[in-house]
């Protein structure tokens, strides 16, 4: 830090200045006080250039990093953006008091469209809060006390948190003891608050308290909040949730198709599949006997080889109904294997309509329902294909 | 996928050694109905096997069943072999069993109500790539060779019209074209197949071969066949003659003609062969390719023709083609037409378990699933029930 080394600095050459002067006024007491003054003003001068010298250009550093984005500054831009927004509003003839963020982003992305394909590259109008970075206040005061009293320990915030959620787990500890000798004790089971939440990670906890940590730091913490809640305690849950993030699970965005009845009366469900530039629609009659049809051909004849014929029963193995359903599907592009993908995609996700919810979830974790992405990379100029590179010649 | 798997394998932990489970309920159904078969109970080779060895007496109680052919009889029956993974199956299993399916068994019929009076029937087989035709040809053949018939087998007739080395321009006729490796390994298979008939037979008009050598009238038909085997040069016009004294002498009733040839689209197909100016050879200029194409006509009696397709060996077919109007083309349609098609298809269910179960007994399928419902299921829909694709399936396996 270089603030208090100003001011080590100047007690220094404070000390050292009284020190000057008194030994100069002892020795050479013959002279005026102002020769004296002026020769230890000059003494006092050159003792500060020589330490402050260090000192002035740190000071410039520490200065220049903080002035970047003072308080001041913060609050002009926060203040810059609600007036825009407002203007904002009253351009695209809405309501200033009810525009909302996502209505900031519909109306730039109307009035300057961009066809930028990085995302974070087209322009945004945001809460300055979420565009400058969280910077630390100075932590002193004018005369040079730190404000909080962990500030020496270099990692304030952190401490200060693992003091308090301590000082709650004694706290609970306590009202534990009290009931258990009133006898009110009881066993209660908080799992299910757990599920579906995560606790944070390393870096999020880093971004909210404005700090490094190591990992033992992190662990450290982390611990502590689970020995919190092993105590049954209803008031410390706020102060544990707000350390908890909840995860969306996967499966709910798991499109079913629904069922379509034909003449006979029977279900079948349809759906597509891609494969690099294959495209596969399939329909998946309930009630058969494994025959599939591919382009009007027999899937024995369409597929020669095994391989692909054991894609397309992947599906139907998986969920044990091998010679339950018969199909019928229309491929086109890509090429053996790509086709064979794709059917094996699109009878996937028809086979979505006839069965539970939770084998939806197995097929999902098994990748039966997952589009695959990769696709043929381009060639780049300078080299023979996309990764080969021309032969090396030494000369 | 965990659940499954721990559910696949408590199930084959419930399972004893798979194969009493499956042969049990089944093999007493079986001795009731054959009082001929004298496997003893509860043998598994009771269901996929019959012990009866005589195609003569094949009907619809032994469909779906393997029957042994002796091996010595092997020998005799088929000298240009088997189909190669066929003949791979029974070196393996040091047994030739052929299943008896519904194809077959009708061809068998109509053999056995063949009116030798009347012109010989054309019976094609054809199906789709590796349903059973040649198989389904052998069993005929085993049968005829059975019941004493001529047989006259030609295994594969897309083998005299490509890659052949040696081109001799003919001695008979000058535009044709002999083959004399080709022919002279026929017959040598000839000889072998029909050894008793040819000193019966005897010749009916006298053949100049050469300034020194002939063969006079009334000669047994074996010399012809000698004549062709050591003077290679002329084994092609030998094969010509036999074929036709055949074709006369059928009608006298003393034998009973059988002519079985495999992949008879190539008759009238394109050829890959060409001249030594480069230019193509049309299958009419191979004398052996005529000499059959008059066989092949049902201008005779006295016997039967068994004719099959074959996409497999054929030239400049596609591959999904298997009906006679594309595989035979126009000119090899009219040329037959007077015909009785049989469709070769996939195994029926009943056939697809009998075959599982014999490669079972056999020790064939090792993998521990190959018992289980759910294994032989997985290998229905792989293979689709057909033939060819179940066996080169299970080879791995």
């Amino acid at each position: 830090m270089a603030a208090p080394c100003v001011f080590c600095g100047a007690a220094a050459s404070y000390r050292l200045f009284l020190g000057g002067r008194v030994s100069l006024s002892r020795k050479q007491g013959v002279w005026k006080a102002a020769a004296a003054e002026l020769q230890t003003g000059t003494g006092f001068q050159i003792l500060r250039l020589r330490h402050t010298t260090g000192v002035t250009t740190k000071k410039n550093i520490a200065a220049l990093r903080h002035e970047a984005y003072t308080v001041d500054f913060i609050k002009k831009q926060i203040e810059e953006f609600n007036i825009g927004k407002r203007h904002l509003a009253n351009m695209m003839g809405e309501d200033p008091e009810t525009f909302t963020q996502e209505d900031i982003d519909r109306a730039i992305a109307y009035l300057f469209p961009s066809g930028l394909f990085e995302k974070q590259a087209r322009p945004i109008m945001k809460h300055p809060e979420q565009i400058f970075p969280k910077q630390r206040a100075i932590q002193w005061g004018e005369d040079g006390r730190p404000f909080h009293f962990l500030f020496y320990t270099g990692k304030q915030s952190y401490y200060s948190l693992m003091h308090e959620a301590y000082g709650k787990l004694l706290e609970a500890e306590k009202h534990q003891n009290q009931l258990q000798a009133k006898g009110l004790f009881s066993e209660k089971t908080k799992t299910k608050d757990l599920i579906g939440s995560r606790w944070l990670i390393k870096e999020e906890l880093e971004e909210m308290l404005v700090e490094k940590l190591s990992d033992q730091d992190y662990a450290q913490f982390i611990r502590l909040l689970e020995r919190l809640l092993t105590l049954h305690c209803g008031a410390k849950e706020e102060f544990v949730q707000r350390f908890r993030r909840s995860i969306t699970v996967q499966s709910k965005k798991q499109l079913i198709e629904a069922l379509q009845y034909d003449e006979q009366g029977t279900a079948f469900s349809t759906s597509e599949g891609k494969r690099k530039s294959a495209k596969a629609e399939a329909v998946v009659y309930e009630h058969g006997s494994g025959k599939i049809n591919i382009n009007g051909i027999d899937y024995l004849l369409y597929f020669p080889v095994t391989q692909d014929r054991e894609q397309l029963m992947f599906p139907f193995h998986f969920l044990d109904r091998l010679g339950k359903h018969d199909a019928t599907c229309t491929v086109s592009g890509g090429g053996r294997s790509s086709q064979a993908g794709a059917i094996r995609l699109a009878l996937a996700r028809a086979l979505c309509s006839f069965i539970t919810e939770e084998e939806v979830e197995w097929m999902r974790q098994a990748g039966l329902l997952t589009a695959d992405p990769r696709v043929r990379e381009r060639k780049k100029p300078g080299q023979e294909g996309a990764r080969r590179k021309f032969t090396w010649k030494k000369r | 996928m965990l659940k499954r798997m721990t559910r696949l394998v408590s199930g084959a932990r419930q399972l004893d050694p798979g194969r009493l489970l499956h042969g049990g309920p089944q093999a007493p159904q079986s001795l009731a109905a054959h009082p001929d078969n004298q496997v003893p109970d509860g043998s598994p080779r009771a269901v996929s096997c019959t012990s009866e060895g005589d195609p003569a007496r094949h009907g619809e109680q032994h469909e779906a069943r393997h029957y042994c052919i002796p091996l010595q009889d092997l020998r005799t029956t088929f000298p240009h072999g088997l189909p190669p993974r066929f003949g791979m199956q029974v070196r393996t299993f040091n047994e030739a069993c052929l299943m008896v399916r519904r194809p077959a068994l009708e061809l068998l019929r109509y053999l056995k109500n063949t009116n030798f009076a009347h012109p010989a029937v054309r019976y094609v087989l054809y199906g789709e790539k590796g349903t059973g035709k040649t198989l389904s040809l052998c069993h005929v053949i085993h049968f005829c060779a059975k019941q004493d018939w001529l047989i006259l087998h030609i295994p594969d007739a897309h083998l005299w019209v490509k890659n052949c080395r040696d081109l001799l321009q003919s001695t008979y006729n000058k535009q044709r074209f002999d083959q004399p490796v080709e022919a002279s390994s026929w017959l040598k298979n000839f000889k072998t197949a029909n050894e008793r008939f040819l000193s019966q037979i005897k010749v009916q008009e006298k053949y100049v071969w050469n300034k020194r050598e002939s063969t006079e009238k009334g000669r047994p038909l074996g010399e012809v066949v000698e004549q062709g085997l050591t003077r290679v040069r002329n084994a092609t016009d030998a094969v010509g003659i036999v074929l036709k004294e055949l074709k006369s002498q059928s009608r006298l009733g003393a034998f009973r003609l059988l002519v079985a040839v495999d992949g008879v689209n190539a008759l009238w197909g394109r050829t890959t062969l060409k001249r030594e100016d480069k230019s193509p050879v049309a299958p009419e200029e191979l004398a052996l390719v005529h000499s059959v194409r008059k066989m092949v006509r049902n201008d005779w009696h006295g016997g039967a023709i068994v004719l099959t397709l074959s996409q497999t060996g054929s030239l400049f077919k596609p591959r999904k083609a298997y009906l006679p109007q594309e595989l035979l083309g126009k000119e090899g349609f009219d040329a037959l037409d007077p015909f009785i098609p049989i469709l070769v298809s996939n195994y029926s269910p009943k056939e697809f378990e009998s075959c599982i179960q014999y490669y079972l007994e056999n020790s064939w399928l090792q993998h521990e699933k190959a018992h289980t419902e759910e294994g032989k299921k997985e290998l229905l829909f792989l293979s689709n029930a057909n033939p060819g694709q179940l066996e080169r399936l299970c080879a791995y396996l």
